[in-house]
């Protein structure tokens, strides 16, 4: 069952007697570190959670922050890597429907998802099925429930063959007053059971999702829930409506675990007792045992408390929405999770002592592979002899390429709020009937984590500050998804524990807190664990959507002009070294948080103002491929003037072209402006801690580099619009 | 002028839609699919979404809720009716519309924005358009691909029933069809979201074009 010796007789202790089968199979699911979080729970405190805008901080089923005028977000991102990596259709939409629902439970209605997403790299047949399946999944269920799908992220690394990660993130929108706790309370009240049937599905999944993956896991498909994104369609709009008319005390979604977690938790916050009648939840097939109803993870199904006056209109609303709508229990004083059946107590287990799983704290050893890691010398390595033909491997390559072929196939502007569409730094939505409006972004950097676990974590955070940035909003919290190997091997915790020290110091500097997340640890295959991944979703509020920016180069004419933090660009551990030389090593320039935040600054108010209209971050690429990616989907060139790129070689280069042009530091922006605003620009960066140089003019069909670079927009869109979906040739190291 | 917007179980795009009729400056008036009534309204859009999960067939099921007796007869009378995407599904399921619409043609689902051009202005929801324009529309969907037998098709053709054409095929329709009318020309299908561009902050109004059409008729 996934108990260890200790933790059976930690149960013996707490119970004072011996468990039945049932009860064992509580603890089994509530102490899983899926639900118990019995090994990150010491280090997630560690995270900073407070903030002027945050309304609700992490213990709920998602973190809230206000907006402004009294409107709020609800936000959260959730794993589903396990059930993804046996299941990809369904484990992926169910990861979409589960996240819906902590949304939906805490009063708001869903309005923006994303997705973060990691795959092996795509010559591998398994893979590419993997990528396939998972977007169709996402696809599948988000279209058919009609929350839009703004924003994501996908890479592709050896890591993460045969485990693949599905982050998905979800934001909701509310008005503060409207807020709705899980908390039951009021001896008497009635448990209903909202949505879907109950079925076998997905039996024991939160125990699977806490070990590894091996050959066996195949055989637990079974565990994998399958999703009906109809009924949750239905589930949304029977449970706003309900709250609508005042009509619940209290609600909760069920996800991992089921009715226990769910009834635990809501008696557990509430100082309560639930009792659960097992014999009154409506099933989809027959023979269930009181324990199988117990654990089932069953989808599209929220549990709610509701006073005995209210639940005839409480079951015709239900009726209305044709879904199932049952009493299944009642909230009582004696502070107990009782599961009855037929009239007979079954299990007895204290509310409070299932939602206190034990706390595993382990010592923090820094792995032997880090000091592996060398510093690298650009020296050693042969610099490419054709740019042009680098700068379109880079743009082709899997990880840069362009992201058509996926966010089209999810509906990305049901709702009609979405003013700025995927493709770009985030995604922007609108609050309809105002002038604000929010933005959301994903992120994680695996690679960087694994060089560098502490500066990953910080550059991950950055790396989001950036991107909110870059259309113009104020970046104000985070939720994140913590993806990582084994916390019972000491790499593993050690990548854990510092990743979320650099995350934690760098939401520290941002006054970004962490207010809701996830952890999904055993990512793990016979092949090893994958890189640390911690992904983030950063959400940004906006006074005046309307004022908001793109990547796109609109105008030709426009002046291009860079604008750095600092100076530390370097090719450790970028896309370059990966790509162009087949290696990844190096330990990145650590990010220097402050100045990051002040360029980052910066860059916002100038969109903020009006005075720019097109901003994209430097990451992945260096700067060229930021270059490119903004000619590119502008359909404009861009001429370096002449001097420039030679100036920047022999200074920001050292000497070398490559470093230029490919090398990766954080803090560092590309906007373009139209000659008539330079001035006003210029008077704008004047207070520029960092430092910013022209680059360029927008216009022509082609991107030319001094002597190093000269090709065709039309050249490099072949390789960058290239279909992530078709069978690709093995990707090899060597190209340059 | 009152504009009713179907909502089957499933519906997701009808909260566009009853934004849309605001935005074309009609009042919006919401039809449950449990109860057979139109309230009086002058004009239906059956909106996009995924009635009954599009289990079975999309709009397969939806054409038999209790809100289609009523839908049809007011159909049958020249009322104007706009079916936009899984609406346009429905229309043809309930055969109110020649042809069906097949799987996308590469088998994925489709979210852009195309290029369509309006073949006739002589429909009620394409009356304000000039002949000939060109839109550009959001589409979204799985099952957008046109289908009639050739003897459909020519006919359709002959009487300029084909009420908009895709310039870029998204999804393999027959003769690039991205909407056909009846032939009382008051009942129009569309693959196209007008309602998703019914608004200058979302980066164009165009799909106004085509709503505010049914205001024109009706001497709005």
């Amino acid at each position: 069952m996934g108990l260890s010796d200790f933790e059976y007789d930690r149960i013996l202790e707490l119970m004072g007697r011996a468990p039945n089968f049932l009860e064992l199979s509580l603890f089994s699911v509530m102490w899983s570190e899926h639900c118990g979080y019995k090994n990150s729970r010491p280090l997630l405190s560690r995270f900073p959670n407070e903030g002027t805008r945050v309304v609700q901080g992490p213990g709920e089923n998602a973190g809230v922050v206000e907006v402004g005028d009294g409107w709020a977000l609800a936000f959260k991102m959730e794993s589903h890597n396990h059930p993804s990596a046996v299941e990809p259709y369904e484990g992926a939409a169910t990861g979409v429907g589960g996240i819906i629902r902590d949304i939906l439970a805490m009063g708001a209605r869903p309005v923006a998802l994303l997705d973060s997403l990691r795959f092996g790299p795509l010559d591998g047949e398994r893979n590419r099925y993997l990528f396939r399946e998972v977007v169709r999944g996402i696809g599948g269920y988000g279209n058919a429930v009609g929350v839009p799908t703004v924003g994501g992220e996908v890479e592709f690394g050896r890591a993460y063959s045969g485990n693949p990660l599905v982050n998905a993130m979800c934001v909701g929108l509310i008005r503060v007053e409207d807020l709705v706790r899980s908390s039951a309370t009021g001896n008497g009240n009635l448990v209903v059971l909202l949505g879907s049937k109950t079925g076998r599905d997905g039996i024991h999944g939160a125990t699977f999702a806490s070990d590894e993956l091996t050959d066996e896991s195949e055989s637990k498909r079974s565990n994998v829930q399958v999703g009906d994104p109809f009924c949750e369609k239905m589930l949304i709009e029977c449970c706003l409506r309900l709250l609508d008319e005042d009509l619940l005390v209290s609600l909760q979604d069920l996800g991992a675990a089921g009715i226990t977690s769910s009834a635990s938790e809501m008696a557990a916050k509430g100082g309560v007792g639930i009792e659960i009648e097992t014999d009154r939840v409506p099933l989809r097939e027959s023979g269930m045992e009181p324990t199988e109803v117990m654990i089932s993870e069953s989808q599209e199904r929220m549990l709610a408390v509701v006073e005995p006056e209210k639940i005839d209109e409480v079951l015709l609303l239900a009726e209305r929405y044709e879904l199932v709508g049952a009493v299944v229990g009642r909230v009582a004083g004696h502070g107990d999770l009782r599961v009855i059946h037929d009239g007979e107590v079954v299990g007895t287990v204290p509310a409070e002592h299932l939602a206190d799983a034990p706390v595993y704290e382990r010592d923090v050893v820094r792995p032997r592979y880090l000091d592996d890691v060398p510093k690298l010398d650009p020296n050693e390595l042969p610099e490419p002899e054709d740019y042009n033909t680098v700068l379109i491997a880079i743009l082709g390559h899997p990880n840069l390429r362009s992201r058509r072929p996926i966010f089209t196939q999810y509906d990305h502007q049901v709702g009609t709020d979405t003013v700025v569409l995927p493709g770009a730094d985030a995604a922007v939505v609108r609050i309809k009937g105002t002038d604000l409006g929010f933005a959301a972004t994903t992120d994680g950097r695996g690679r960087h984590c694994y060089l560098d676990p502490r500066g990953g974590g910080a550059a991950t955070v950055a790396e989001a500050y950036r991107n909110l940035s870059c259309v113009g909003a104020e970046p104000v919290a985070v939720t994140d998804c913590l993806n990582f190997g084994s916390p019972e091997k000491p790499d593993g915790y050690y990548q854990l524990a510092e990743c979320i020290e650099g995350m934690s110091e760098a939401c520290e500097v941002f006054g970004t807190p962490v207010v809701s997340g996830n952890v999904s640890l055993y990512n793990e295959t016979d092949r090893g664990a994958i890189y640390p991944t911690p992904t983030i979703g950063m959400v940004g509020v906006m006074r005046d959507v309307s004022r908001h920016a793109t990547p796109t180069f609109k105008r030709e004419g426009d002046l291009v002009v860079v604008i750095r933090s600092g100076r530390r660009v370097s090719l450790a551990g970028s896309d370059y070294l990966e790509i162009v030389h087949g290696r990844i090593t190096g330990r990145p320039p650590e990010p220097d948080l402050a100045a990051e935040k002040e360029t980052a600054d910066l860059v916002r108010g100038l969109v903020e103002s009006g005075l720019v209209d097109t901003v994209h971050d430097i990451s992945g690429g260096g700067e060229i491929v930021a270059v490119a990616e903004m000619a590119l989907a502008g359909g404009l060139g861009i001429e370096y003037p002449k001097g420039a790129f030679e100036r920047m070689t022999a200074g920001l280069g050292r000497g070398r072209a490559d470093v230029a042009l490919f090398g990766e530091d954080s803090g560092t922006f590309v906007v373009a402006v139209p000659e008539e605003r330079w001035g006003d620009l210029q008077a704008a960066l004047s207070g520029n801690a960092g430092y910013d140089y022209w680059i360029g003019t927008v216009g022509g069909d082609s991107i030319k580099v001094g002597d190093t670079i000269d090709v065709k927009l039309s050249d490099l869109e072949k390789a960058y619009e290239r279909d992530l979906f078709e069978v690709h040739a093995p990707e090899g190291g060597h190209i340059g | 002028m009152r504009i009713g917007v179907t909502v089957f179980p499933g519906s997701n795009c009808d909260r566009d839609a009853l934004y849309g009729v605001e935005r074309m400056g009609a009042e919006a008036v919401e039809l449950w699919h449990a109860d057979a009534d139109l309230k009086g309204v002058d004009a239906v859009i059956v909106p996009g979404g995924f009635s009954y999960g599009d289990y079975l067939r999309p709009g397969a099921i939806a054409r038999f809720a209790n809100v289609m007796g009523p839908l049809e007869e007011f159909a049958r009378d020249g009322g104007p009716v706009l079916g936009v995407c899984n609406g346009f599904q429905v229309l043809t399921e309930a055969h109110l519309l020649p042809g069906a619409l097949l799987r996308n043609t590469n088998m994925r689902f489709v979210c852009d924005r195309v290029r369509v051009r309006v073949e006739t202005v002589d429909t009620l929801w394409t009356a304000g358009c000039d002949p000939g324009e060109e839109l550009t529309l959001p589409v979204a969907h799985n099952e957008g691909n046109y289908f009639a037998d050739p003897e459909t098709l020519s006919r359709l053709e002959e009487e300029g029933r084909v009420v908009l054409r895709y310039l870029e095929n998204p999804n393999g329709s027959a003769n690039d069809i991205a909407g056909v009318c009846n032939e009382g020309r008051n009942v129009v299908g569309i693959m196209p979201h007008p309602e998703r561009v019914s608004d200058p902050a979302l980066g164009s109004d165009e799909g106004l074009r085509i709503l505010r059409s049914v205001l024109v008729g009706a001497g709005v």
